[in-house]
């Protein structure tokens, strides 16, 4: 029955969430737009396993939309670079949509409902979309609605806190700049090549202009705007109030999800597209990449040690997380890019199943979660406070977890391109992780209330553990993973080589 | 372009950014537009008159990105129609100060 859409899964994969979310938006009842928000991305699952099948025959796809060829249309492109960041997405998005119903349920009023999961499947669509398409234009077009969407469901927040409508508000004006420089540097791209698709941009590029002022005026436009919305050091601002005052499934939507696919799309602009200036490409990754991602790291990690509130210290955490990915991705070889990869994967699990975690002791607690609150909490609900547990061992990156993977291949990738410092600041930052997890165990574990165990939502810790298993599974049997980003990295270094 | 910034920058109201992002946007629309003007041309519509065409592309892409400032701006709006609910203010430095009150 499904074979007649088959054909069009590429498309579909996009499409799909955002017709469906039309459809629920104004449904007054509290348990269909879930439902039917469910169904959709099991079929989003299907179509994801399918596109992999395809692409383990025939490596590549690229599906034009209305069947105008290339350069002139619209196209998507599906190869290894995508294929698994596209496939975790898919099961991630299903497990947190899985997640969020009873934390919907306690944090915003059931007459929005509907409206929330229209939201929320808008932003899935969208996301998805920054993954797979291949015109630069198209992209600024899902960056937009993505913001737009996860803008509306962080300022759902208001309900519990009114400091979400100011952290909405920033991150939408903060975010439009952003979105708007980077289509200062399309404009800027299409003048001088006239074209959009972004393979056509590379032959353009490489074939007819050497050196001109304007092509580098505009990538740069693009890069810092891209930086702006992927939260890369100078320009994170509006993350950490943003991922701490939206309702807590919204955060971990976010925060697994949301600037990944849009760092994803920065490493393939760079690797792709301006690989053809090797001599831009090293200036921009040497000096200010870099020394940026340096910055990140040691001062997100310290930032976040003085944090009361708990999920502002996870979002901090998360700066420097992102720092580590683009320090992987600055080394310009391959197992500087597989490693940043590893980690875009491995933090994606991370990131998610802590907020998720915290997001369930919030509604528990009816308050923001701060470090006092969290007493004796180990004791008061064990399940959840496991997981959480081996999540945030797995943010250090101890052994026999995938944040432990992480860190060997990014301290590999460091020595084998010697660069001894960039290796001491990691270990370093790794060790202030300690500190500022340490501080979370200690309130749960180690403080003088005893509290007896409370019964814990088997629907919430459900997907925590799920969450919590693949860190342990992929920490013993990392291979697939380094598979998958191995495979991105051959894609987008090999042009860099020749 | 540059005023537009100035004004999201420099404002302490609300309401100024919104406004101010909406210039922003527009002066890039109206750098793409002129992007697409080629000297001589005319409108691409198929008559003898013509000998030279301006691109119709840049055009389409800004009717897009048009789209997608209202809906921004359209955000932006209810946002501060929201925050003046809640705050009954909509000027940055009060904000502040109240929030500094209530965290005390």
């Amino acid at each position: 029955m499904f074979d007649i859409f088959l054909d069009d899964a590429p498309a579909l994969v996009v499409v799909l969430p955002l017709l469906i979310s039309a459809i629920i938006a104004f449904m007054p009842s509290k348990i269909w737009p879930w439902i039917i928000s469910i169904i959709t991305l099991l079929l989003h699952l299907f179509f994801s396993l399918h596109l992999l099948k395809e692409i383990s025959v025939s490596g590549l796809i690229i599906y034009e939309f209305g069947n105008w060829e290339p350069p002139w249309g619209i196209s998507f492109k599906i190869d290894g670079v995508n294929i698994g960041l596209q496939l975790l997405f898919s099961i991630f998005v299903l497990v947190s949509t899985f997640y969020s119903r009873k934390i919907f349920l306690n944090e915003i009023d059931y007459r929005d409902f509907g409206k929330a999961y229209s939201l929320w499947l808008l932003a899935v669509g969208s996301l998805n979309g920054i993954i797979l398409t291949n015109d630069i234009f198209n992209l600024f077009v899902f960056l937009e609605i993505s913001a737009l969407a996860s803008i509306s469901l962080i300022a759902l927040g208001a309900g519990q806190n009114r400091k979400a409508l100011l952290a909405a508000f920033n991150y939408l004006i903060i975010g439009a700049i952003g979105a708007t420089f980077y289509v200062i540097g399309v404009g800027f791209a299409y003048a001088m090549t006239g074209t959009l698709n972004m393979n056509d941009l590379v032959i353009q590029l490489a074939q007819y202009f050497d050196g001109q002022l304007a092509i580098f005026a505009g990538m740069s436009f693009m890069l810092i705007g891209l930086m702006v919305k992927a939260a890369i050091f100078p320009v994170h601002i509006w993350l950490p109030p943003a991922y701490s005052y939206a309702p807590s499934a919204v955060s971990t939507l976010l925060a697994a999800l949301a600037t990944k696919t849009i760092l994803y799309f920065f490493v393939r602009l760079l690797y792709e597209v301006f690989i053809i200036y090797p001599s831009y490409l090293s200036l921009f990754l040497d000096f200010v990449l870099y020394p940026l991602s340096l910055l990140a790291i040691f001062i997100g990690t310290v930032i976040a040690i003085y944090q009361d509130d708990i999920k502002k210290l996870l979002a901090f955490s998360s700066i420097a997380q992102i720092g580590y990915i683009t320090l992987a991705f600055s080394l310009k070889d391959h197992s500087g890019v597989a490693s940043g990869f590893v980690h875009i994967f491995n933090h994606a699990l991370i990131k998610g199943g802590l907020f998720m975690a915290v997001g369930y002791f919030a509604i528990l607690y009816k308050d923001r979660v701060t470090l006092n609150s969290l007493k004796g909490f180990g004791y008061k609900y064990p399940i959840t406070s496991f997981a959480l547990l081996i999540c945030g061992l797995s943010l250090i990156g101890l052994p026999l977890t995938n944040g432990f993977i992480s860190k060997l291949y990014l301290f590999q990738a460091l020595y084998t391109n010697q660069m001894y410092f960039s290796i001491a600041l990691v270990a370093v930052s790794s060790a202030l992780a300690v500190v500022y997890f340490w501080k979370i165990v200690e309130q749960m574990w180690f403080s003088e209330i005893k509290f007896k165990s409370e019964k814990e939502d088997a629907y919430i810790y459900l997907p925590i553990w799920i969450v919590t298993i693949s860190i342990i599974v992929f920490g013993i049997y990392s291979t697939p993973i380094i598979e998958f980003s191995n495979l991105s990295a051959d894609y987008l270094i090999s042009g860099y080589q020749n | 372009m540059v005023g537009g910034l100035i004004i999201i920058i420099t404002s302490q109201n609300y309401l100024k950014k919104v406004v101010g992002l909406a210039i922003f946007q527009t002066a890039v629309f109206v750098f793409f537009v002129s992007l697409a003007k080629v000297l001589d041309g005319t409108a691409p519509i198929l008559t003898k008159m013509a000998n030279a065409y301006s691109n119709p592309l840049p055009h389409v892409l800004i009717l897009t990105a048009i789209v997608v400032g209202v809906a921004t701006s359209a955000l932006g709006l209810a946002l501060v129609l929201q925050i003046y609910k809640n705050y009954e203010t909509i000027e940055e430095k009060e904000i502040e100060s109240l929030e500094l009150k209530s965290d005390k």
